[in-house]
Parts: C-alpha cells; structure tokens; sequence
C-alpha cells in the first residue's frame, strides 16, 4: 500500500510550489488523501520523470477506489464471514437488532453488509473515519482473519 | 426446538451453520445475487459451475431410464453400499434408510471419518451440548479446538459465538467475551483469538487435555513437548471463571485423539467447577441430520448394515464404515448421495470403487462421478442429476447444534429431488 514518503521519493524533491502546494511533501500527502491528482504536478510530466509518472500512476491506482474514509477492502481475500458487519459500532448502534445481534441488517444505516460473499460499504459519512473529527476506530480491521480491510 | 423460516428470508445450506437470514435477487429462474451469505453459501446458492447429467458409462440417457438402471443394478447387488446423504433433506434420509433396510444394505455417511464419536457420545448424552443460541446470548468463553470456522464455517463467529451482541452479553466480543483458539498453526481463526491462541504440536491434544485437567485440579501440568506452564495455568484459570463456556470441536481434535475419552474427561471436570457446553463443528449442512434419523431408527448412528428381508435385524460396526467397506471389498455396488468420496478419502481406499457398479446422485458433476465415468475398469457407472437441495427443493434439516431448520425452495427446476428419485427406485424395486 503506498504511504506519503514512498509517493515523495517519486517526486521531484524541488519543492517549486508550481501544484499550489508549499512542498513536495505536502503535495505528496495530498495526493494520498485524493485532493489532488498525480497530473496537478507540472514536472512530474517532463520527459526526466516520465518512469516515475508512471511508477505513481500505479501506486495510485488502488488508492483511486478507496471510499471517502480511505476504506479498501481487498475483494480477493474477503470471505464474506461479516465479522466487520458485526463488530462495527456504527453498525451496532444503528441496526441493534439485526448487524448488532449478528442477523442479516434491518437498517438502512448500516455502513458494512456483505453482498455476494463480499464486504461492501455504503453511508460511509456515518463511518468514525469519515470526517474532520474523524477517530481512529479500527473495528473493522482487527476483526478482519484475512487483512481484507485496510486504511489509507 | 425447531426455527421456522421468515417469509422475507432464505435458508443458506453452504455448510451445517444453516444461516437462516439470506436475502437473493432472482432473474427468471436463476439466483443472480445473494445478500448476507458468506462466498461458501454464495457459490452453493448461485447453483453448480458444472450440472451433472443422467448418463451411463458416459453416455447420455433419460432419467427414466436412468432410474431403472439404478434399480436393476441395486437389484442384482449382493451387498450394497448406501453412502453420503449429508447434503440431503431429513425426508431424503428417511427413504434413503427405507431403501438400504429393502435391499439390506450398508449404510453409512461421511461422520465415520469425521465428527461421528462426538455425535454418538451427545445423543448418549455422555456429552452436555447447547444450542447456538444460547451461545450467542450467554456464553462469555469460548474455545475453538482443532478447528478453523473462519474457512468452514465463515459466518460462526459473526452470527453466534464471539462477535454478536447476546441477551446476557450486551457488550459483545469487546468486554463480554473471551475467544480461545487451540490449534497446531495458526489459521485465521487464531488470529482473531490474539494472544488467547495455543499452539500445540501434531498429535498433542490428548496430552495437552492431561495437562489442563491438572491445572484444573491445582496441580502443576507437565507436557513432555516444550510448553510454557504458565500458558497451561493460564488458559485453565479463564476456563475456570466462565460463567457458560462452550467449546467447539473441529476435525483437529478428533482425528488427533483417535478415541474421546480425553474429551469427556475433560467435559466432566470443567463442568465440576464450572459451566461448559461442547457443540462439534459438523460441516455438511445436515449430517447431523442423518446421524438423527438413522438412530432414532436403529440406535446407532452410522456404520449400519440391514439384514435383507428382516429389517429389524441391523448390525453395527466399524467393518461396516465405508473405509472398511472398500478396504475389505466387501460390497459390490455402491449408491453414493450427495457426496464425493473420492475426494475426501485417499486412493488406496477408494479404488475398489472403479470395480463396482457405481450410482452417484447429485446436482453437480464431482470429482467422484467426473473419474468414474473415465477410469472405471469393470463396473457400470450411473450419474442421475438431482435438484440443489435447499435451493431447488425444500425439506428441513438438522444444524450442527441439533436444532431443526425448515426451508423451503428458492427457485423452481426440473430435475426431481433426491426424495423423488429415492422413491421412484424404491417403487422400480
């Protein structure tokens, strides 16, 4: 999974403001949290840095279809055992008599459910993730047997 | 106790779990997508990648013909084999019972090589058990040994034992419950139990169940494998202080202990000191329900063999399993419902099987009626497709806890149910 120093080894390093960033620093983070695109970065499309545009593109690419809360689930390795359905607090507070008590959901509030055999997100604004006053909850993760879910 | 099905939902019979909230989107007459199953109940539900079709000897027949065939072959059989019915209704099982009982056959399922001493000490009541829902609302530890429910049985620890919210339990896995993993590697399972996981070498449950008796009853266990006592100490003291313990045994622990004694005696002394229930990790969605219905009929049950002409002459034992029934060749023509031995039993035990007569029943093409059909030597080979059971045809079964679980058909088919064509050979007879 990228991080923000791996994505900055990619870049210039010349810090030349040029993406409206005060540095490649900034720029990289920014890139990691989607704000912007590998594109807004004028040189990175020269041709001396033609191998490492490409190198980000693909790093990127994962990222790409994180949900809004940074949210992947690698669809691979999930199972669809729902433990992630059942263990989220969002889920538990909304459906408690149906995620919450490990049923199928009887609300349309829950954040998790499992659609054929795969984990699948929706009202992800609900999610302690989501936000600016965001928390580090990791229910979904720690429950997870087979590291289907990861943030970014 | 027997659950009835919500008019909304569906009955998953993926595995002996029996989830009984599953939502599916229907196209014509297929299941296009399922909602809430695991990938295991998905892939059973959204029907077979390959379905099989009524032929002999790799030739193409109608099912009439098909059925008739069976008859004949059974007929002319000296001492036939009746084996698999795991994946079969309750109703399927009875006729399967009734057929075996005409033609004095040998009966047997897949609980011979797998959780059948566990069973068989439960319905002698050796063993306490409970109900999986009671798991979900009192029990605060919980002990998975020898077995790996995130693979076998995906939704276990979502829908009943360490994640839900339960009546007693409110605050679920996060304060309320303690989940232990005995295992000899670390499966997927073990991961979740976090430090709660002991790993034990091949070959050491029985040993590692002296041990904990004896940290059970204040002495200092020993294990000549390299173990750390405090570990044994450890786990003894969370077993001592449940308030309703449960323990499910998986494939690990039986095979490991070749006889049940060390479980038992083990059962006997938890429950000395405090409360603990044992619940086996059955993996067909009902062959927990065969084992029912052959001993409430005949008081064993599996390994069973009828005296043609006098049913109430049954004989049991393990000459009767089917390993032994291959091993000594002593059966020549085999009816196999539901099942695929040739991929759970190794070669040298299944080869006889090419010799014989051999009549698969079964949705799907398996691995079993896929090789005889191309390697069988001697013996006529029979495939008659049947209806998916629990998707195309309705019944009721017996989940790994024991409770009944009606269900009713999801999509509708052609093919005639394995009930159906049980009593359209009994009938040919």
């Amino acid at each position: 999974m990228a991080n923000a120093m791996e994505i900055y080894q990619l870049l210039p390093k010349t810090n030349c403001k040029e993406c409206g960033k005060a540095t490649c620093m900034a720029f990289a983070v920014s890139l990691l949290s989607r704000e912007l695109t590998v594109n807004d970065c004028p040189p990175l499309k020269k041709d001396d840095f033609k191998a490492n545009y490409e190198k980000l593109s693909d790093m990127i690419t994962p990222v790409e279809g994180a949900a809004e809360t940074g949210m992947i689930v690698h669809e691979d390795k999930c199972f669809g055992c729902g433990n992630c359905v059942v263990a989220c607090p969002v889920n538990v507070a909304d459906d408690p008599h149906g995620t919450g008590i490990g049923r199928a959901p009887t609300s349309d509030k829950v954040i998790l459910r499992v659609e054929d055999g795969i984990v699948r997100t929706s009202n992800v604004h609900e999610c302690r993730r989501f936000g600016k006053d965001k928390i580090l909850c990791n229910g979904c993760i720690v429950t997870c047997p087979t590291e289907a879910i990861e943030f970014i | 106790m027997v659950i009835l099905l919500n008019e909304n939902y569906h009955v998953c019979t993926g595995c002996a779990l029996l989830c009984d909230d599953i939502e599916v989107v229907i196209d014509g007459s297929r299941i296009i997508e399922v909602k809430t199953a695991c990938r295991k109940g998905v892939a059973r539900m959204k029907g077979c990648s390959k379905p099989m079709s009524p032929t002999v000897d790799g030739q193409e027949i109608d099912i009439n013909s098909a059925i008739a065939t069976a008859a004949d072959i059974l007929r002319n059989a000296r001492t036939p084999l009746v084996f698999g019915l795991g994946n079969s209704t309750d109703m399927a099982q009875k006729k399967a019972i009734e057929l075996a009982k005409r033609l004095g056959a040998v009966i047997d399922d897949t609980s011979s090589f797998c959780q059948g001493p566990i069973l068989e000490a439960i319905f002698n009541e050796k063993i306490r058990s409970t109900t999986l829902e009671d798991v979900r609302n009192k029990a605060d530890v919980i002990v998975y040994w020898g077995a790996d429910p995130s693979n076998s049985h995906p939704r276990h620890l979502s829908k009943f034992s360490y994640f839900p919210r339960g009546l007693e339990r409110q605050r679920g896995w996060e304060e309320d419950r303690t989940m232990v993993t005995i295992d000899i590697r670390k499966s997927h399972t073990a991961k979740i139990s976090g430090d709660k996981f002991y790993q034990i070498p091949l070959q050491g449950d029985a040993e590692f169940i002296d041990a904990l008796i004896d940290a059970l009853s204040g002495k200092v266990p020993k294990v000549s494998f390299d173990y750390d006592t405090k570990r044994i100490l450890e786990l003894a003291n969370i077993l001592k202080k449940a308030r309703f313990g449960i323990i499910f045994v998986g494939l690990g622990l039986v095979y490991s202990i070749g006889n049940i004694d060390p479980v038992v005696k083990l059962m006997d002394k938890l429950n000395k000191i405090s409360d603990f229930y044992l619940i086996p990790m059955v993996g067909h969605y009902n062959m927990r329900g065969f084992n029912q219905n052959l001993f409430n009929e005949t008081g064993y049950l599996n390994r069973v063999r009828f005296e043609k002409g006098d049913s109430n002459n049954v004989r049991h034992g393990v000459e009767f399993s089917i390993v032994e029934s291959l091993n000594n060749k002593t059966i020549d023509a085999a009816l196999i419902i539901g099942s695929d031995p040739l991929s759970s039993l190794p070669r040298v035990v299944v080869e006889h099987l090419l010799n014989i007569p051999v009549i698969t029943i079964d949705p799907c093409e398996t691995f079993t009626s896929g090789n005889i059909k191309s390697k069988s030597k001697l013996g006529t080979n029979l495939t008659i497709p049947s209806a998916l059971s629990g998707v195309e045809c309705g019944g009721s079964a017996i989940r790994m806890d024991g409770v009944e679980v009606v269900f009713e058909p999801i999509i509708e088919t052609d093919y005639p149910t394995d009930e159906e064509i049980l009593t359209r050979i009994i009938e040919a007879l």
